[in-house]
């Protein structure tokens, strides 16, 4: 094997076992922040060695025995510097040490079973809510996917030195809050879990607002958050929200290719050439909703997002699609998670059940809410219920405004053709 | 980037209608089918019968001729797949080293094709309109 091979076998081998390792060894040294240095000092021993010697049969567990080495490494030496400090150097003692370490790595022999506990603990740890969303995000990219701080930086768009600083504050904030390497009790589990949703569907969001031509890191966050969506799935197989998360991701991602133009405009969800939806993700969505929907206590927002999109994923033509079922399950999400841009999601499907008069009273309810002031969306829907009333003059005020609402160039451009379109149905009546 | 991982067990060709694997290998692969999952980079696996139940269509000349299984003239066929969804093809060949396989079978680990792939230029620009446009036909039709 050459050593550029050799170097990537060596990263798909970090890709696959990093996180256990940083997960076995966080239960021994009960530090997140020390463990992933351990970790590291085990890759750099592969890479000095690998390329001499040959990728060892079992890589993972060759990398976790090197760590070993380095933790006992690492006692030892933290156990010299605190003897000079205390100047209470003595036969018996040593030998109480050394026996204390044997007994260490009698510990670390014994870390090797129950790996999924420590990794859930991990998920855990590096989504706790002690740090920024932002800080959770890196950490969890840099601890649980074995990114690169350079990949993370490119993903999201700031200098490499940002991250690297947000990665150190936060194993140091990890640390000095001394929060416990553990999985949180079930009276917090809900809350805790909920944290740990928000950083992957943040991730996966980041990744899907990418445009054509920006680094190819960045829709890579889609497949990445994807992966720790089924990674914490199968780590909690109960809890309804994982598989709900698992399933909305599942099926956006199968509209991917199908909701931009060839030169780069939004297709929107209705006008998107649906033999172009991955089908392979449509039924891995479905199948993880059914999961979902299986296990006992109410759907949360995830699964009621994943059951949304689920109906327009099972319908063959947008003319097909369940509007009635979608008004429905919009209402049952405003009631869990209420927020005035599901209303507004609500009040587009009223109108398509029902039609746009009961939609347009539904909007017009919200006019006058404050988040929604400065909201294109909210004055987009409304041109367009107004325009299918043939209240011609209003929409066209409405698309004007919410064009002047809009940063995205694209999406003005659009608005302003709507503007300019409900004129001329006008001056054609 | 997805890949396939195509197991090819030789001996495979010749094997009776209804040939099953011995329980002991199943476990061992299904152990490794969950590891597949829990890492969150299995997207799907079918195992396939073996040839003696199937059939090979070729065209000579452009036309369809049907030949029943087995096929004589296969030296290497197809046992099964797997495709999983890793960051590169040394991830990939990664996991196709992990698995519990025999010495009599070989995977072979191939890149599946992404719309992306291809030039905007071959691909039809609206698969699903012609779909359409037929199926609104029957609707006035009816």
């Amino acid at each position: 094997m050459t050593v550029s091979a050799t170097h990537g076998a060596i990263d798909a081998v970090w890709r696959i076992e990093s996180a256990r390792l940083i997960a076995g060894l966080a239960r021994m040294v009960r530090d997140v922040g020390l463990a992933e240095e351990l970790a590291q000092d085990a890759l750099v021993a592969a890479l000095e060695t690998w390329p001499k010697k040959g990728v060892p049969d079992s890589p993972g567990a060759w990398l976790m025995a090197a760590a070993k080495n380095k933790a006992l490494d690492h006692f030892r030496r933290n156990k010299l510097l605190e003897r000079k400090h205390e100047e209470l150097a003595g036969e018996m003692e040593l030998e109480q040490e050394i026996a204390a370490s044997d007994l260490e790595a009698g510990l670390i022999d014994a870390m090797d079973d129950d790996i999924g506990d420590d990794l859930l603990r991990l998920v855990f740890v590096a989504c706790h809510p002690v740090l920024s969303t932002e800080a959770r995000a890196a950490l969890t990219l840099r601890l649980l996917c074995g990114l690169t701080t350079d990949e993370i930086a490119r993903a999201f768009l700031v200098p490499e030195p940002t991250i690297a600083q947000r990665i150190v504050r936060a194993k140091r904030t990890l640390a000095e809050t001394r929060v416990p390497f553990e999985v949180p009790r079930k009276d917090e589990l809900a809350a805790r879990l909920a944290s740990v949703l928000e950083v992957i569907y943040l991730v996966f969001n980041e990744g899907y607002s990418a445009t054509a031509g920006e680094d190819w890191m960045r829709p890579a966050l889609c497949e990445e958050a994807l992966r720790l969506g089924r990674i914490v799935a199968e780590l909690v197989p109960k809890e309804p929200e994982a598989h709900g998360l698992v399933a909305l991701m599942e099926i956006q991602a199968s509209r991917a290719a199908a909701r931009v133009g060839p030169s780069g405009d939004p297709i929107l969800l209705l006008d998107q050439d649906r033999a172009r939806w991955d089908h392979l993700l449509v039924r891995r969505g479905l199948a993880a909703l059914a999961r979902a929907e299986q296990l006992e206590g109410r759907l949360g927002p995830y699964a009621l997002q994943a059951a949304i999109a689920a109906c327009h994923a099972r319908s063959r033509t947008a003319q097909e699609t369940d509007w009635v079922r979608i008004a429905a399950l919009y209402d049952a999400l405003a009631q869990i998670a209420p927020s005035p841009v599901v209303e507004l999601n609500r009040a587009v499907a009223v109108s398509m059940a029902f039609g746009p008069a009961e939609g347009l009273e539904l909007v017009d309810a919200l006019t006058s809410e404050p988040a929604l002031k400065h909201y294109h969306l909210l004055p987009a829907v409304r041109g367009d219920l107004l325009v299918k009333l043939g209240r011609l003059d209003e929409a066209r005020a409405e698309f004007e405004h919410a064009a002047s609402l809009t940063r995205n160039a694209r999406e003005r451009k659009l608005l302003l053709d709507r503007a300019a379109s409900s004129h001329k149905f006008r001056v054609l009546k | 980037m997805r890949f396939m991982m195509l197991m090819i067990p030789k001996g495979y060709e010749k094997a009776a209608p209804g040939a099953m694997p011995d329980a002991k290998a199943i476990a061992a692969m299904m152990k490794y089918n969950e590891s597949l999952q829990k890492a969150g980079v299995l997207l799907s696996l079918e195992g396939l019968h073996p040839p003696s139940m199937g059939a090979r269509v070729s065209f000579p000349g452009g036309k369809p001729k049907v030949t029943d299984g087995p096929f004589a003239e296969a030296k290497e066929v197809l046992g099964g797949y797997w495709m999983i969804q890793v960051k590169s093809r040394a991830e990939a060949i990664e996991w196709a080293k992990r698995c519990p396989a025999s010495e009599n079978e070989t995977i072979e680990v191939r890149q599946v094709q992404e719309m992306s792939d291809f030039p905007p230029e071959i691909l039809p620009p609206k698969l699903g309109a012609r779909e359409q446009e037929l199926r609104d036909e029957l609707q006035k039709k009816r």
